[in-house]
């Protein structure tokens, strides 16, 4: 046995540790989010449009919904309101708000005048909530299955092409075949 | 246009590297001249391409051009030039353009060097930096490049992550690789011994200063990446064994081991194969870094966006570079003989010691870097490697490295044995023991057993290095450049020893609820609480937080911890104020308002944690002074005559 190849032998055996390492990392274009496959936080938050009211993780168990994470000072948050309206119109999944740092009188107008795309709206003041989502920016857009669990998530601005090919492929079949956008 | 241009220098570049490497290893084994002669016009061609690139995408950056996919992930109208110019390498793409950038550079600097070698051992030399440069470009035209654009281009950019936004950071990336590449060149310099199955005493002495530079930029840029995680993470860490702290401290610690072997088998003409393996090893773990860091199969705070088809990429790479010269390795290295043999007590065993602890402790730190994949791999779920496994295996090898560090300087080279050396060794120890101790007790009152060995043994390595430098000068004798540098590094070690075991030892840390107004003491210190201010800063708002410290009722200080809030991304930063007295580190990090007027505060008191830094850029310094050292140049020229000889097929 020639000592001087044990180097090598080593080498081999680290290189497999890491190529099942690589395939057992998941299997997507990028790792969007350490939460994905995992429950939402859970949350109990005012309501934007009635400060008495409360959105709640615990309301929203039994279907599928979108958490929208967006703010009126977002630039971006305002490029993907046409496409978001767009999703509302076909009915295909309804639009969950997370008004993110946000004041209340320049969201309500901004949506009075652009138009309203969301079931509900959370308010999350001092930012709190979207920390525990582990929100990076805004716009940011979490695709919740009825169990309460994260399966996908978006980040930037939802195009119409992001729709299709990026959140539409994670929601079920029977949402997809009303989404005719 | 200017996107496009640097694409394009990008991808000349790839064909340039590809011609670099091809001339560079196949000249010199099929003994075409010409071939040979082409290595170094390839080289200047592909550096003057990357640099293009590089210009192109600093251009688009400072222009704002939000058509530019990578520009508007890590820019913004809104940001100073400065930090648009540091978004550059804000992400993965521009960073990996800015390490071919800086391969490129040290090719360059190889090429200057290495024109007074051997012609054929130069071209092999730059041979393989140019298969390594071009691996990195096809990967990053591939996977990775930075010039894709937007249609349409957006109105504004999302910003640079606001943990960039620190000069202190701004200039970790570049300085640390700076650091990783540089052991590519030490690496192109035992990959040339491999390919030419020869490998002497002059080998050593060309690599020894290629090696120390790359050594004292990675010590400089884990410097500044502790540094800034210091001051700017906010709560008072400077060490975090998170997995990409790791990836720079192995090949740090291999750097340092080849260092030390690099001088036996120049002095001796030992350790041949163990040097060239060392070399290897270096320049690997710094590929495995780049691999561990952007595969995802780690996660860490440094994380970049990540992709596994980018991970199966590198993987593909690392098994090419590091496989082949570790098969060319197993082949050549039996044939490499050693000159001389050694006693127990010479010098040679002394660094025979630092070499299997310096890597006994790579290989600590190699294996909690790793456990968390192998455990995952098992399907046993997730594992998270920490402080409690990296402190105490850590320790093992590095306490008795560092006892060895005075013994290893003051030893002989082959018979062995202290000389004259010893008493002067003792006299030093019972020197650093009483100073240690009574540091300890005099004023920080008491510690533990850890802390004492600790400062005794930094105090020791400081006192037995100035031995030789004080003998030298009452004889009249000049102290050559290398032999100063070195001594500067053991210095820079000492102090940092100690002054980390006063940071472990001594620090106070209190988590206080403080009115406004409110009164608390740390340390000998007292902090009053005077209240808080809005801040307005140009792509941030936020509060700043003023605290009135004195000591035995002097003021000595008035600090501002900040909590910033970035619009564009929405991230909460926290900036500690930190200030210096007697070479105690005061650190003020401003927590929530906890809405009945009080605020959480986090209050430090770590005594002499500034000097750790310092030594470690006291260290990179001696690194620095040794390269300058004249032996290095004048033996390169002298070094011709029989190295051609050797080589025969000069022309």
């Amino acid at each position: 046995m020639n000592r001087y190849l044990i180097p090598l032998a080593v080498f081999a055996l680290v290189v497999v540790v890491f190529a099942i390492g690589i395939a057992e990392a998941p299997r997507k274009d990028l790792v969007p989010s350490p939460l994905i496959g995992k429950e939402v936080p859970n949350f109990s938050l005012p309501s934007l449009t009635d400060p008495t009211q409360e959105v709640s993780s615990k309301q929203l168990l039994g279907h599928w919904y979108l958490f929208n994470v967006w703010g009126t000072w977002c630039v971006s948050c305002r490029m993907e309101h046409p496409e978001l309206l767009q999703i509302a119109r076909s009915g295909a999944v309804p639009i969950i708000g997370l008004d993110w740092k946000d004041s209340r009188a320049e969201a309500l107008a901004f949506l009075k005048k652009e138009g309203d795309p969301y079931q509900r709206i959370a308010v999350d003041r001092k930012g709190n909530e979207a920390i525990r989502w582990g929100v990076y920016g805004a716009p940011e857009t979490f695709v919740v299955n009825p169990e309460g669990i994260i399966v996908y998530k978006y980040i930037g601005p939802i195009t119409p092409q992001a729709w299709v090919q990026n959140i539409l492929p994670h929601l079920p079949a029977a949402q997809t075949a009303s989404a005719g956008s | 246009m200017i996107p496009e241009l640097g694409e394009f220098a990008l991808i000349l570049a790839l064909v340039l590297a590809a011609l670099q490497g091809f001339f560079g290893i196949a000249g010199p084994a099929f003994k075409r001249e010409r071939w040979t002669a082409a290595v170094t016009p390839a080289v200047a061609g592909q550096f003057v391409m990357v640099a293009t690139s590089m210009g192109c995408l600093m251009t688009s950056f400072i222009d704002n051009d939000f058509s530019v996919r990578y520009v508007v992930e890590n820019s913004n109208s809104a940001l100073p030039v400065f930090y648009r110019i540091a978004g550059v390498w804000g992400a993965h793409a521009g960073s990996l353009l800015l390490w071919i950038f800086l391969l490129g550079a040290w090719t360059v600097a190889a090429a200057f060097g290495t024109s007074k070698l051997p012609r054929e051992f130069a071209a092999r030399v730059l041979g393989v930096l140019g298969v390594i440069s071009f691996g990195f470009l096809l990967y990053t035209l591939t996977t990775s490049n930075p010039f894709i654009r937007l249609d349409p281009p957006w109105p504004d950019g999302q910003g640079l992550n606001p943990i960039l936004q620190d000069p202190g950071l701004a200039a970790h990336p570049p300085v640390l690789y700076t650091g990783y590449v540089g052991l590519a060149v030490a690496f192109a310099f035992a990959g040339a011994a491999l390919l030419e199955g020869r490998l002497d005493r002059e080998w050593a002495r060309w690599t020894r200063p290629w090696t120390t530079a790359a050594w004292a930029f990675l010590t400089c840029g884990i410097t500044l990446g502790s540094w800034w995680a210091y001051y700017t993470l906010g709560w008072g860490g400077f060490w975090f064994w998170d997995p990409v702290e790791n990836a720079s401290l192995m090949p740090w610690l291999m750097a340092t081991a080849l260092i030390h072997s690099l001088a036996v088998t120049e002095k001796r003409g030992l350790f041949k194969s163990w040097t060239l393996l060392l070399a290897v090893l270096g320049f690997s773990l710094s590929l495995l870094g780049t691999f561990l860091v952007r595969s995802g199969v780690l996660i860490s705070v440094h994380s970049f966006a990540v992709s596994p088809s980018r991970g199966e990429f590198i993987l593909t790479f690392l098994v090419i570079m590091i496989g082949a010269a570790l098969a060319l390795y197993a082949w050549r290295a039996p044939q490499l003989k050693s000159e001389a043999g050694f006693e127990l007590t010479a010098r040679e065993s002394f660094l025979l010691f630092n070499n299997i602890l310096l890597v006994t402790a790579c290989g600590t730190v190699f294996v909690g870097e790793i456990a968390p994949i192998i455990y995952t791999a098992l399907g046993f779920g997730k594992l998270s490697v920490g402080p409690p496994y990296f402190n105490p295996t850590f320790l093992l090898s590095m306490l008795p490295l560092l006892a060895l560090v005075s013994l290893g300087v003051h030893s002989r080279w082959k018979r062995g044995g202290f000389g004259d050396r010893g008493k002067t060794l003792l006299l030093t120890f019972a020197a650093a023991a009483v100073i240690g101790c009574g540091v300890m007790f005099g004023v920080f009152t008491g510690g533990g057993v850890l802390a004492a060995v600790g400062m005794t043994l930094g105090v020791w390595i400081v006192l037995s290095s100035l031995v030789d430098p004080i003998i030298r000068l009452r004889r009249r004798i000049t102290i050559p450049r290398s032999v100063l540098g070195m001594t500067l590094a053991h210095i820079g070690l000492g102090i940092f020893v100690f002054s980390l075991t006063a940071v472990q030892g001594f620090t106070t840390e209190h988590d206080v609820a403080m009115p406004i107004g409110g009164v608390t003491q740390a340390g000998a210190y007292t902090f009053q609480f005077e209240g808080v201010n809005r801040l307005q800063g140009s792509d941030y708002g936020g509060v700043s937080a003023t605290m009135l410290v004195t000591r035995h009722g002097q003021p000595v200080a008035v600090m501002h911890p900040e909590k910033r809030n970035y619009w564009v991304q929405h991230i909460v930063t926290t900036h500690s104020a930190i200030d210096m007295f007697d070479g105690s580190n005061i650190l003020v990090a401003l927590g929530q308002d906890l809405g009945d007027g009080r605020w959480s505060l986090r209050i430090q008191v770590r005594p002499l944690v500034t000097y750790m830094w310092i030594a470690a850029l006291i260290m990179a310094a001696g690194g620095m002074l040794a390269i300058s050292d004249r032996r290095y140049r004048i033996a390169q020229e002298t070094a011709e005559e029989p190295a051609a000889a050797a080589a025969q097929g000069k022309a």
